[in-house]
């Protein structure tokens, strides 16, 4: 396998942006969708567009095959032990809500606390806060160091006895560093603190076994992972979500209803309030059956190659300051960096770039907390697939010389 | 030089360039020759909603017509933010509010910004249009 082979299943990456071949370095944000996912929703939308869990028609039959076909592959691929513990959401952020709000009312009261980290997302800031504010709890931050490594030595003091949760990024969407996350849920469960893992870019990147990590919750987004857009994933020990109240009602949640008492459906449905987003979640399955494809060696060696070529070319321009500094091997660096350019603005910067045809992402990537720890009012961000070509680097490295040539 | 000139004048030497990287390094040169803006002007009230990157917009009222000043932490906005200068300063308050701003439409910026640019673009007008009111 090699990355001609893999990129020809993304009909996407063939498109001209002002006339120029397209270099689509902002797969953080979004990835393209394989081939294989297209097809799939394709199919559903046109032959099996029906209400899943409901109808006894073929077509509902159909439909809802395919949504549970899709939680059996999720599964799978976090090797969850049970499938109730599959909720599908429509992305990290809901998945985040959710837990954030029906753990909350379930375990958090007055004058408890919740640790986040400095590197979080926005959505893995803020549902906390809200919760917190709900409560009247107390939201506890454990900080970054200079390269962007978590201050794990710091963790131990922000546990207390009045900690219900610790929620932490797989990766940090800007830093793109694998966080120690086994360590982390090791240390809190010897305080009895579950976890919760934002794996939004996490699941993309890395191997995850719930139960070797004996993550509490993992949740992450289908967009990030080359399957349908308002899909996601929550991950929940089963002896959580069972004693979790539902965080939305109505729809094929429940048992049976009287105004009087209404009881609630059983794992996952429980969760999966309201008509599902059946055609886009079902493309979870051929998503994950495109990641198997990945682990293979000659393709992440070609990767790697890539993401090595362009960690010594920003690290080796003194213009360029990298937030995420690898240490070592840099076998913790996944190929995401983001940076600025001394003197640029790198809302400037991603104009021009996008007017050579290359997508970066700028601003402040929903973590404003980081920016501020940085001092920067924004970074510019290059994120890649394994879909990216190593001439795709090098043509991105000469533009981006170009750029700041134009701009200084 | 009428308004309508003005703005005649900015579509004019728009046309010229037919590469979008040509537009930017026009605009980049506006934007390093705006005069110097005071640090102590970038208060919070001068500051424009809406854009990515912080554009702060100030004016004088003086001699019947308002005198812009502005500055922005980024080269291209701050290019954009000098076009518009360039055209609505030093003109009456009924002059700033004859104009149909149009022009920005005209030379193709509006639609080759990005969503959040083209918010901040809109802002920025807004702000123009807002402070000729207040001046009538």
């Amino acid at each position: 396998m090699d990355i001609r082979e893999i990129r020809e299943m993304f009909p996407a990456l063939d498109r001209k942006v002002y006339g120029k071949d397209l270099v689509y370095f902002d797969n953080a944000a979004t990835s393209h969708r394989v081939q294989s996912v297209l097809d799939t929703w394709n199919r559903i939308s046109i032959e099996s567009n029906s209400n899943i869990h409901r109808a006894v028609h073929r077509l509902a039959d159909e439909a809802t095959q395919a949504y549970e076909l899709a939680r059996d592959s999720v599964k799978t691929f976090l090797n969850a032990a049970f499938r109730e513990e599959i909720v599908f959401t429509s992305g990290t952020t809901s998945a985040v809500n959710l837990v954030a709000f029906s753990f909350g009312e379930a375990f958090v009261h007055e004058g408890d606390e919740v640790v986040v980290t400095e590197a979080e997302h926005h959505s893995n800031i803020v549902p906390w806060q809200l919760m917190c504010e709900r409560k009247g709890a107390l939201l506890r931050v454990l900080p970054v160091d200079d390269d962007g490594y978590l201050k794990m030595e710091e963790l131990d003091g922000l546990l207390t006895e009045r900690t219900r949760i610790v929620a932490v990024t797989h990766i940090s969407n800007v830093l793109g560093i694998v966080n120690p996350i086994k360590d982390i849920i090791e240390k809190c469960h010897a305080r009895n603190v579950p976890v919760l893992v934002d794996g939004a870019q996490g699941a993309v990147h890395c191997r995850v076994d719930v139960q070797d990590l004996d993550c509490d919750f993992y949740v992450f987004s289908g967009h990030k992972l080359y399957a349908a857009t308002g899909t996601g994933v929550l991950y929940g020990k089963r002896k959580w979500l069972e004693v979790m109240p539902p965080y939305m009602g109505g729809g094929e949640m429940v048992g049976t209803v009287g105004f009087d008492k209404t009881t609630f459906a059983p794992l996952p449905l429980k969760f999966e309030a309201g008509t599902q987003n059946f055609a886009s979640a079902a493309t979870l399955k051929p998503a994950i059956d495109f990641i198997n494809l990945l682990n293979d060696n000659n393709l992440i060696k070609e990767n790697e190659l890539i993401k090595d070529f362009l960690l010594a070319k920003l690290m080796s321009d003194e213009r360029v300051r990298l937030y995420g500094v690898p240490r070592g091997t840099g076998e913790d660096k996944i190929p995401l960096f983001s940076f600025t350019v001394n003197g640029v603005h790198h809302e400037d910067l991603a104009l021009i770039l996008d007017k050579m045809g290359v997508a970066v992402r700028s601003g402040q990537m929903c973590a404003e907390p980081l920016m501020n720890r940085f001092d920067v009012t924004g970074m510019l961000r290059i994120s890649l697939a394994p879909y990216n070509t190593m001439d795709e680097a090098e043509y991105f490295i000469k533009c981006l010389d170009k750029a700041i040539n134009m701009l200084i | 030089m009428t308004l309508r000139e003005a703005e005649n004048a900015v579509i004019e030497e728009f046309s010229m360039y037919d590469e979008w990287l040509d537009k930017y390094e026009y605009l980049i040169e506006l934007g390093k020759a705006l005069k110097d803006y005071p640090e102590s002007s970038k208060t919070d009230d001068r500051l424009i909603k809406g854009c990515q990157s912080r554009v702060w917009l100030d004016y004088e009222f003086r001699d019947g017509k308002i005198w812009f000043n502005a500055d922005s932490d980024a080269i291209i906005t701050k290019g954009i933010i000098s076009l518009l200068i360039g055209i609505y300063s030093e003109r009456t308050p009924q002059e700033i509010l004859s104009s149909d701003f149009s022009v920005v439409e005209k030379i193709g910026l509006k639609e080759n910004l990005s969503p959040t640019r083209a918010n901040g673009l809109v802002s920025m007008i807004a702000k123009i249009r807002n402070i000729a009111e207040c001046n009538l």
